[in-house]
């Protein structure tokens, strides 16, 4: 499992790389595209840590991102330096994420999902009815950093893309260590994991405000970026369901897994948005169901080994056979 | 018995709703014993385990681990302290492989140690019991004996002072069964404390030092094997009339 590691690793840099190139050979829109893909994959990199390894279904991703877009915008507003408005971003996405984790986590599975959906009304409206501070349902601006668009476009590419290394990196860190190790035991048996001598409570926490830090520095970069951001845009419902999606597309739990599916389906969606623009929507849809249906993996775990095991096991269900 | 007992168990009880499932039980268990734990069903004999485990708090009552009030602990404190358990309806970790469950126990029974360490020292407990050659199955495709097997490597992995074995035995066949018997005196003759929950007379009498009956929640006997198994109380509660002559017949004719 080791040796087959570095594979990722050189497809993601591959990936970076190409990224980082597109600045020079290609137009502004292709620097939009990257950005928004890089984007993407932090989310689902971000959402990989809970949902992936811990197998906690979270939808609180929209939450997150939209707090952590409202208190950069805010605190950039209030003349605080950009880079430092992001930092406060994140430390307040993350300490609420710790409180909301402490009361969400307690609930199971559905119950979970559901819960971690709330928390996106309720701070939407809770943001939407905070008018003085953040404009209500007009939604607020902010400052655009100077130097002209390419120039721009050109930073806030590599801040992202920047991220994105930093958020593989920590990923790569949880898959080898002890705490991963928890996680993944969490995911599959959760009573047996408290009995071998997991803090499951801590554990989860822990994965929860990593998936959330995150979410909140990329809202803020996003709210830098974009210049506007408004209560419905920002806690949007579909960007809590499209970043796990993406992450079981490419493979949930894995390391790769949320690159690859953030990429991969970005660029579907550009394609679609492109070709079909009045049914774009109901395509993907379709696309979607398509992908759960066929590779409820991902499209990681569809390799000759696993196919080649489940066609064994469907061949002979025989739970007496011995199986090496 | 001089020696502090390991466990000391004083008014422990638990009711879930109006059912009262544990109600005043109070034992000891010296160090290095095996000790069967028996009971029709439903008598609380699981529900007993599961507060000493930690996965529910008892409503009342009190709970000494080697000298230390453990009675609110949760189950992952009783696993660092020393207290382990297998569970009657098996608990692997499913898509992992045989040997990383095992890893599992070894890694976080303790605070501290690298994966590395846990790994290798996992490799001896799964040939301990036999299970050297599956170690890269996935425990999801094991048979039930098999995984009764990985549920004591784990158990043993977290290097515990105490075992709880909750019908290890169930539904295993006799050859399986005196397999199991040798692997719990093997683990026994490490100095673990065991205590062993089981439905197979002939299972708990052969091997357990001492008994306790557990009826409706309540501890109604407990002594050597051979006391109890006359104990007018337990016959009656449990071993029917049927196996209380054939023991009296026994007696008389030895």
């Amino acid at each position: 499992m080791m040796r087959r590691l570095t594979v990722p690793y050189v497809l993601f840099s591959i990936w970076v790389v190409v990224l980082c190139m597109l600045p020079f050979v290609e137009s502004s829109y292709f620097v939009h595209l990257a950005t928004n893909i890089a984007l993407f994959t932090i989310l689902a990199q971000s959402w990989n840590f809970i949902g992936g390894f811990s197998g906690y279904p979270s939808f609180s991703t929209a939450a997150f991102f939209g707090l952590g877009a409202y208190a950069g915008a805010i605190t950039q507003n209030m003349g605080l330096p950009m880079e430092l408005a992001w930092i406060f971003a994140t430390v307040l996405v993350s300490a609420l994420a710790a409180l909301f984790g402490f009361i969400l986590l307690r609930l199971r599975g559905h119950y979970f999902a559901i819960g971690s959906i709330a928390i996106v009304e309720v701070l939407r409206l809770a943001i939407a009815s905070a008018t003085d501070l953040t404009g209500g349902g007009n939604g607020m601006n902010v400052r655009f950093l100077p130097g002209g668009p390419e120039y721009v476009g050109m930073v806030f590419l590599y801040t992202m893309v920047g991220l994105m290394v930093l958020v593989f990196a920590l990923t790569v860190w949880v898959d080898k260590s002890r705490f991963g190790f928890g996680l993944r035991c969490i995911r599959q048996n959760e009573d047996a994991a408290n009995m071998v001598g997991i803090n499951t409570n801590l554990y989860k926490i822990f994965a929860y405000v990593l998936s959330a830090s995150f979410c909140g520095t990329v809202g803020a970069i996003y709210a830098s970026w974009t210049g506007y951001i408004d209560p419905t845009d920002s806690f949007e419902i579909l960007l809590t369901l499209k970043v796990p999606v993406m992450a079981m597309l490419g493979g949930a739990g894995t390391v790769i897994g949320p690159v690859l599916g953030a990429a991969a389906f970005s660029l579907l969606e550009e394609i679609f948005w492109a070709n079909f623009l009045e049914y774009n929507r109901a395509i993907l849809g379709v696309v979607i169901v398509i992908l759960i249906f066929f590779l409820p993996r991902g499209l990681l775990n569809l390799d000759y080994h696993t196919l080649h095991r489940r066609l064994r096991h469907n061949a002979g269900r025989n739970p007496r056979e011995p199986s090496e | 018995m001089t020696n502090q007992p390991i466990l000391k168990v004083t008014s422990v009880a638990r009711n879930f709703g109006g059912i009262v499932a544990v109600r005043d039980v109070s034992f000891e268990l010296a160090a290095g014993e095996i000790v069967g734990l028996i009971g029709p069903n439903g008598a609380g004999k699981t529900t007993l385990i599961n507060l000493i485990t930690g996965v529910y708090p008892a409503n009342s009552g009190s709970i000494v681990f080697d000298g230390a009030d453990v009675t609110g602990q949760k189950p992952f404190q009783a696993a660092r302290r020393g207290i382990a358990r297998t569970f009657q309806i098996v608990q692997p970790f499913p898509e992992m492989t045989v040997l990383q469950n095992v890893t599992a126990g070894a890694l976080f029974a303790r605070q501290s140690g690298s994966i590395t360490d846990a790994v290798e020292e996992s490799r001896e407990h799964l040939k301990f019991v036999g299970l050297a050659d599956l170690a890269e199955t996935p425990a999801a495709s094991l048979t039930l004996p098999n995984r009764k097997r990985l549920e004591l490597a784990k158990s043993l992995a977290m290097r515990p002072r105490l075992l709880l074995l909750d019908e290890v035995n169930a539904g295993l066949n006799p050859t399986e069964i005196s397999g199991a018997l040798d692997l719990i005196r093997d683990i026994s003759a490490r100095g673990i404390t065991i205590v062993i929950i089981e439905h197979l007379m002939k299972v708990v009498f052969s091997l357990s030092h001492r008994i306790l009956v557990l009826h409706h929640g309540e501890l109604i006997s407990g002594g050597l094997p051979n006391e109890v198994a006359k104990d007018e109380r337990v016959v009656e509660a449990y071993l029917g009339s049927k196996f209380a002559e054939r023991q009296r017949s026994l007696s008389n004719n030895g």
